[in-house]
């Protein structure tokens, strides 16, 4: 079966300075199955020593094809696929994709659900933001930090189960609004959460903040400057810890975040211990939304009633022509979107995600596309990387926070 | 003569699924929830997986937890292929058993394609418990082998 | 269209003879693969659309006049504005001038479209496939490409499907 074509010098020749060409600088393979790679990774080292050169990257080993997939498939079906992407950030995912249909469509989401969007997606970036922490953790040996992060997470996923069913792979945003109700425990469970979760994160601070090894091995490592930030198109935490305050969450408001009061954190040095203040303290303003959010939550339908795109009550379906009608032509043939193409991002605990969709009046896209802040960052990686230790390029994979199921696609 | 190979067969295998060590093999979203079973809620430690080694040459059990595309599917061979005798292989998730969600070029419909399969899990993501009872099925068949057939 | 949007549209309008499209708020221009690189260098120096956000192709078959269109958008930091560019290429294997002399970013994004579409860039350093394997033939987003779909195994198929799948032999 092993009947593949193995990679040979004369293919990077271009990309690899001429030292490492006659042996005198090490072309190391950080190959795609390594602890430390977050996934299936490649890197191609150039070492003079044990400084780098150069740092190659090599993406596709988990390449899904989900772009062509979801052309064959109608919209209801094509949103399943999109939990698999980034999968530590699910319902970010499914809100990009829905906020893109609802735009083509121009379909009206009731405010409660809303709200209810902006505390799973506010939960979900909690959640990806201490999978982050857990495991950058774990490659800069501090492992306790894996654990406690990972209990917290206990928490988060229960809530998802309690309103969907399912622990990761929810699907619970629907286009016009939500799959359905969440039931009367879950304001409950939410503020038991936010209750508890401030002081968890003084614990994990306090393990961190001020401790040597860690700064030793996070202060002034992986330097990018923010003019290189936007010449590469890099966003996220990344460039906001270059300096520049950028969120997509205030320029350009989604949902209903403008009615949400909470700050931007920056630093100013673009280094690795930088990227960790400033993802902490997002951690706290996410915080802060899900409390306000909770608070207004007004009460009302959770779906739009228009029967076209939206499957009508099953109550109905006994009694009502129409609903009959309606439920049978979206389960066999999907609703049609009119043509047009739409591009819309959001703010990911990754960075910029980005939809473009393009469809052609069927019930199929004719294109689906996204842009996703895994693969832009990492295309920063070789300038980070310059000049640094073996050692360090484990830190800074983990500080760009890159997930190859958003990667690759 | 048969007490003695018999005993010799309980100790051996008693010996070989308490202290079986899986090979570091996340690929994508079925990671995560391996990660889950790893850490305090879902322990694995007290099946006598207290670490995942990430060379081949020191594990016995490849968890394979995720899709496998194309690309990746030689690299996954050759992981196998350096693992030492005796070796196991959980497949887990919907993707890696028989190609999940995903039934286009680009993934591998079943990493059984390429490496013998012991257990099967299925889910997307299966849940902690589901990798769980996957790992004490795969004792209960390890622990019914048989003296001619160790290699 | 905002009053930095209507500005940069007009003179790239004037200079360029583009089209535009206004669709639900978000301003499209159609360029041509001569004039994409000048109006995008305006576009940069003078009106501050320093961040590219998205460069991707959209293939059209069975049309063939034009079979692919190329989509780029342009974020402006200083003012949170975006801006759309769409080109049409002729031919079922169009080439067309690369935008990393503009915008480094675009490096990895033109690789990925050479490798799904086909559609050559010149001047690009590092031409390569990005996603597929190494040695892979066609480049599958195209429509004409087949999408690899298996038929599922059920019981009364079971031994047709079996035959074709492969199977180690250790």
């Amino acid at each position: 079966m092993a009947d593949y074509r193995e990679v040979t010098l004369d293919d990077i020749r271009n990309l690899v300075s001429d030292r490492a060409l006659s042996g005198e600088n090490i072309l190391l393979n950080m190959g795609p199955q390594h602890p430390s790679t977050h996934g299936v990774l490649r890197l191609l080292l150039e070492l003079d020593g044990e400084i780098v050169i150069n740092c190659i990257p090599d993406i596709g080993f988990l390449h899904t094809g989900v772009e062509k997939n979801m052309e064959s498939k109608i919209y209801q079906k094509a949103e399943v696929m999109t939990d698999r992407l980034d999968y530590t950030n699910t319902i970010g995912n499914n809100l990009a994709f829905v906020l893109a249909v609802e735009k083509l469509l121009d379909l009206d989401v009731p405010p409660r659900a809303e709200y209810i969007r902006v505390i799973l997606t506010e939960l979900s970036r909690i959640n990806s933001h201490l999978i982050w922490l857990g495991t950058s953790c774990l490659d800069l040996a501090a492992m306790s930090v894996f654990l406690y992060t990972f209990r917290e997470r206990e928490i988060i996923l229960d809530i998802f189960e309690l309103v969907s069913g399912q622990r990761m792979m929810t699907t619970y945003i629907r286009p016009g609004g939500l799959w359905r109700d969440v039931p009367s425990e879950f304001v409950q469970a939410v503020q038991h959460f936010i209750d508890i979760f401030p002081k968890r994160i003084e614990e994990y601070d306090g393990i961190l903040r001020k401790n040597k090894l860690f700064l030793e091995r996070t202060r002034g490592i992986g330097v990018i400057t923010a003019e290189e930030c936007v010449q590469y198109s890099v966003s996220g935490p990344i460039l906001r810890a270059c300096g520049k305050p950028f969120d997509l969450r205030r320029a350009r408001p989604y949902s209903v975040y403008d009615k949400f009061d909470f700050d931007i954190p920056t630093e100013q040095n673009g280094d690795i211990y930088d990227r960790y203040l400033v993802r902490m303290e997002e951690l706290r303003q996410s915080t802060r939304i899900i409390e306000q959010a909770l608070k207004d939550m007004p009460s009302g339908p959770t779906r739009s009633s228009d029967h076209k795109v939206v499957p009508p009550p099953r109550s109905e379906i006994g009694t009502s022509m129409e609903a009959l009608i309606h439920h049978f032509k979206l389960w066999t043939e999907g609703f049609c979107v009119p043509k047009g193409s739409t591009y819309q991002t959001i703010e990911t605990p990754r960075g910029l995600l980005g939809v473009y969709m393009e469809s052609d009046g069927s019930p199929k896209p004719l294109r689906v596309h996204y842009h996703t802040p895994s693969r832009t960052n990492l295309q920063a990686m070789p300038i980070m990387t310059r000049n640094r230790f073996l050692a360090d390029v484990v830190g800074i994979i983990g500080s760009v926070d890159i997930v190859l199921g958003d990667a690759d696609r | 003569m048969g007490i003695v190979t018999t005993k010799l067969e309980d100790l051996v295998n008693w010996s070989r699924t308490r202290s079986m060590w899986p090979m570091l093999f996340g690929l994508a979203c079925c990671a995560i929830e391996m990660m889950s079973a790893q850490a305090s809620s879902y322990d694995l430690s007290r099946f006598g997986m207290e670490l995942m080694r990430a060379s081949p040459r020191q594990s016995d059990l490849m968890i394979v937890a995720g899709r496998v595309s194309r690309k990746m599917a030689p690299v996954l061979r050759q992981l196998y292929d350096q693992m030492p005798d005796p070796k196991w292989v959980i497949a887990m998730g919907d993707c890696a058993s028989c190609g999940g969600v995903f039934n286009n070029y680009a993934i591998l419909q079943g990493v059984d394609e390429i490496v013998p399969v012991d257990v099967y899990v299925a889910g997307c993501p299966p849940r902690p418990e589901g990798l769980i009872h996957a790992i004490i099925s795969l004792q209960e068949k390890v622990k019914g082998e048989k003296l001619n057939r160790w290699s | 269209m905002n009053k930095h949007q209507s500005r940069a549209v007009e003179k790239i309008q004037k200079d360029f003879s583009a089209g535009a499209e206004e669709i639900k708020d978000e301003i499209t221009l159609f360029l041509s693969p001569d004039t994409f690189i000048p109006a995008i260098k305006l576009l940069r120096d003078q009106y501050g659309f320093d961040m590219l956000i998205l460069e991707t192709a959209v293939d059209y078959w069975p049309q063939l006049e034009p079979r692919f269109h190329l989509v780029c958008r342009l974020w402006s930091m200083a003012e949170n504005d975006i801006l759309g560019v769409r080109v049409p290429l002729k031919g079922n294997f169009p080439s067309l001038p690369t935008l990393t002399v503009l915008y480094p970013a675009a490096s990895w994004f033109e690789r990925e479209v050479w490798d799904m579409f086909g559609i050559k860039f010149e001047g690009h350093p590092d031409p390569r496939r990005l996603i597929m394997p190494y040695d892979w033939e066609g480049h599958p987003l195209r429509k004409d490409y087949p999408l690899g779909y298996e038929e599922p195994q059920f019981t009364f198929n079971f031994e047709k499907v079996a035959a074709h799948k492969p199977h180690p032999k250790e």
